[in-house]
């Protein structure tokens, strides 16, 4: 989850890919020492950065690779997590890749319209003396520890959500994904999983476009408007699409931190190892919180086999920023307003 | 410019988000300290406690891991026996049964807390650590029930045995009112509710009890064997027993199980458990003790083991059986010397009869005097 955003300081990176070689090819002649000094300190940071993620690759997959031998069962395809039984430890990943993939599309579907329509508006709409206290209200909620969130969750959002459940039940349950087995039942499924993490990830989401749409070029705007464009139009035709790798990789940011969230998780679900398309029933589980749950009391097999499940998040989570960077890679022409 | 300023202020709302979820929090818990404070002041344990502590003559700093679930009873002891005893410090870290015997066979721990007495394998690893032909023994220190709470409107009082324990936990029971449990309570009007049944969501030694006293005494109503990871079939789960416990005090119709502490603490019904005696034992402290009593050794070789083997089928008048204990690891022999006076300072202090009422205070279950009197010969003995 540390990776850095893709391409989301715009700015910084373009710079630095632009000018870089014809810089440093002029100040070959006359190097200092402040020079030398700053480009090995520089250089050290990368070298150690790399050195560093190859470390936590290769600790993970060495212990995964002991654990995943012991394991008596597939552990691609196993729903049970019993690692530490003697005689036969069987366990897998099966339920956890799909709840963590689950809740964090929830997220992504209910945070990432919300928070566009959130930073166009302190960006574009609101007057200037709302949009600042505004945004700060919104980077302050990125601050609030995932603890609070998980708590809140638990204490108010799953005793709420009672009556939102019985609608989807009983005008979406033909749907099978809205079915609810046991109405009546605490909501602590995915799907309250999926709408806490999407309060989580909104201020994130957020703060990135905001930045983003603030940085569309006055000229494109104005171009626009004096075209006869109404404001809306003018945000579809000159902000949206010079936004729209901005808005990808902050998603992705946001992405990360839904596929990764640990004890906001823990708190609210009712683990199980039951892979069900009910999204409203409890149960499931995400990488993250079985790890939380399952470290204390692991014995040896236990931890490895917890090791192999943390290696494939983080390969998961490679996955994703790849695929971000490579839409924003794709997208880079076409948003090109690099006047 | 406009990112460095947003930087800024964001690093002030941080600040101030931090400064001020500190303050509540350290607001909770002086309120948390206080009330303790006031019920162990009203027994009058803290005093006596402190005059029934005997300083080791060579005192030293010790280190200690294991068990998390008699966390709170090393606290209430590394607090009396620090206060009068100010050069015997002692560090407990928590972090499982499992890792504290890891530690205290290789020789980083004085002695480990665990839920589980000592396997085999884990004896063999000790004589490694325990130089001179010693090894690690297990001594009973901390008891403790497990109750069964409930939150069911219009019922007080709730009577379940072990079969209807074992299938209302494995959804084979699924209405208050079924007929396995109103047989149970004759004169009590159940609801026709569901019912929630919450188990824990960790791995847990509280469930590897509960799931020993079903798999012996629910006549096979409970397919499984005993085990720390939950085996049953549906109802929900939630992480340690404060969540367990949290769960049940706010969903109506539910059921869970967690240590006494927490049933005391959240105010929550206990049921009482029909075993077979004249009349349902509730589950109280003076119920469980009297279950410990009649606990027979495991019949470990080294006779200084002391490792119980608990009844759970139990039918005495007055023993609930859903109980357990949990021990302290060290060596018979070949203790680290310059540790030993204070270790069995420490020890002698838990297992007096001020330690046991401190720990009582906390939802603990005081050991009877047949097992801490066993317990005194051997802490005598230790070298």
């Amino acid at each position: 989850m540390t990776s850095s955003p893709p391409g989301v300081p715009r700015e910084t990176t373009e710079a630095s890919t632009e000018t870089s070689p014809r810089r440093r090819s002029s100040l070959q002649g006359n190097s200092r020492r402040g020079d030398s000094i700053f480009r090995g300190a520089s250089a050290g940071s990368g070298i150690l950065l790399l050195v560093i993620m190859a470390a936590i690759a290769g600790f993970l997959i060495y212990r995964s690779s002991i654990a995943i031998n012991k394991d008596t069962t597939s552990f691609l395809t196993t729903f049970e997590w019993d690692p530490d039984n003697i005689q036969k430890p069987s366990f897998g990943i099966a339920v956890l890749v799909f709840g963590t993939l689950v809740s964090a599309a929830i997220a992504m579907v209910i945070a990432v319209p919300v928070a566009i329509g959130i930073a166009l508006f302190i960006s574009h709409y609101a007057p200037r003396r709302i949009a600042q206290p505004f945004a700060y209200l919104v980077d302050l909620l990125a601050a609030v520890p995932s603890i609070i969130y998980g708590l809140w969750g638990a204490l108010f959002l799953v005793p709420h959500l009672g009556g939102l459940n019985s609608w989807l039940d009983h005008y979406l349950g033909w749907t099978y994904i809205f079915k609810l087995s046991h109405p009546g039942a605490p909501a602590r499924s995915l799907f309250t999983v999926g709408i806490l993490l999407a309060i989580m990830v909104l201020p994130i989401i957020t703060a990135v476009s905001r930045e983003v749409f603030r940085q569309v070029p006055r000229m494109h705007e104005e171009a626009a408007l004096a075209l006869g464009a109404t404001r809306w139009e003018m945000i579809r035709t000159a902000v949206l699409p010079f936004g729209r790798p901005g808005i990808i990789s902050a998603s992705m940011l946001g992405l990360g931190r839904a596929l990764g969230e640990t004890i906001a998780v823990a708190t609210v679900l009712s683990a199980s190892n039951v892979l069900s398309l009910h999204l409203l029933d409890a149960g499931g589980g995400t990488f993250a919180q079985n790890i939380a749950l399952k470290f204390g009391e692991a014995g040896s097999v236990g931890k490895d086999a917890l090791m192999a499940s943390g290696l494939v998040l983080f390969v998961i989570t490679l996955l994703v920023n790849g695929a971000a960077r490579m839409i924003v890679a794709r997208r880079k022409e076409y948003s090109g307003a690099n006047s | 410019m406009k990112l460095q300023r947003n930087g800024r202020s964001k690093a002030l709302a941080i600040g101030a988000v931090a400064l001020v979820s500190s303050l509540s929090l350290a607001a909770c818990g002086s309120d948390n300290n206080n009330s303790s404070a006031g019920s162990t002041g009203g027994t009058g344990g803290s005093s006596t406690s402190a005059a029934a502590i005997k300083c080791a003559d060579k005192q030293a700093p010790m280190l200690a891991a294991g068990s998390t679930a008699q966390g709170t009873a090393i606290d209430v002891w590394k607090a009396a026996f620090g206060a009068a005893c100010p050069s015997s410090t002692l560090n407990y870290s928590g972090g499982g049964s499992g890792a504290g015997v890891q530690q205290f066979n290789q020789g980083k721990v004085t002695f480990a807390g665990s839920d589980a007495a000592l396997k085999a394998t884990e004896v063999e690893a000790s004589k490694a650590v325990c130089t001179g032909g010693g090894q690690g023994i297990d001594l009973p220190m901390v008891g403790g029930l497990v109750s069964i709470i409930f939150n069911v409107q219009g019922v007080d009082h709730l009577v379940l045995d072990a079969p209807t324990l074992a299938k209302i936990f494995d959804s084979q029971i699924t209405k208050w009112n079924a007929p396995e449990i109103a047989a149970l309570n004759p004169g009590v009007t159940l609801p026709a509710a569901d019912i929630q049944a919450f188990h824990r969501s960790d791995d847990s030694g509280t469930t590897q009890n509960l799931t020993a006293y079903l798999a012996k005494a629910s006549n096979g109503a409970w397919a499984y064997p005993a085990a720390k990871t939950w085996a049953g079939k549906g109802g929900q789960s939630a992480a340690q027993s404060a969540g367990v416990s949290a769960q049940v005090k706010s969903v109506p119709n539910s059921i869970g199980y967690a240590e006494l502490s927490y049933a005391q603490q959240n105010n929550l019904k206990s049921a009482s458990i029909a075993t077979g005696a004249s009349k349902p034992v509730d589950a109280t402290a003076v119920n469980a003790a009297t279950t410990i009593a009649t606990a027979k050794s495991a019949g470990a070789s080294n006779p200084n083991d002391l490792a119980l083997s608990l009844d759970y089928a139990t039918k005495a008048e007055g023993a609930y059986p859903i109980v357990l204990v949990t021990y302290e690891i060290v060596c018979d022999k070949g203790n680290k010397p310059e540790t030993l006076d204070t270790l069995k300072a420490f020890l002698n202090y838990t297992i007096s009869d001020a330690g046991q009422h401190a720990i009582g205070d906390k939802g603990y279950v005081p050991l009877p005097k047949e097992v801490s009197d066993k317990v005194k010969t051997v802490i005598g003995t230790l070298s």
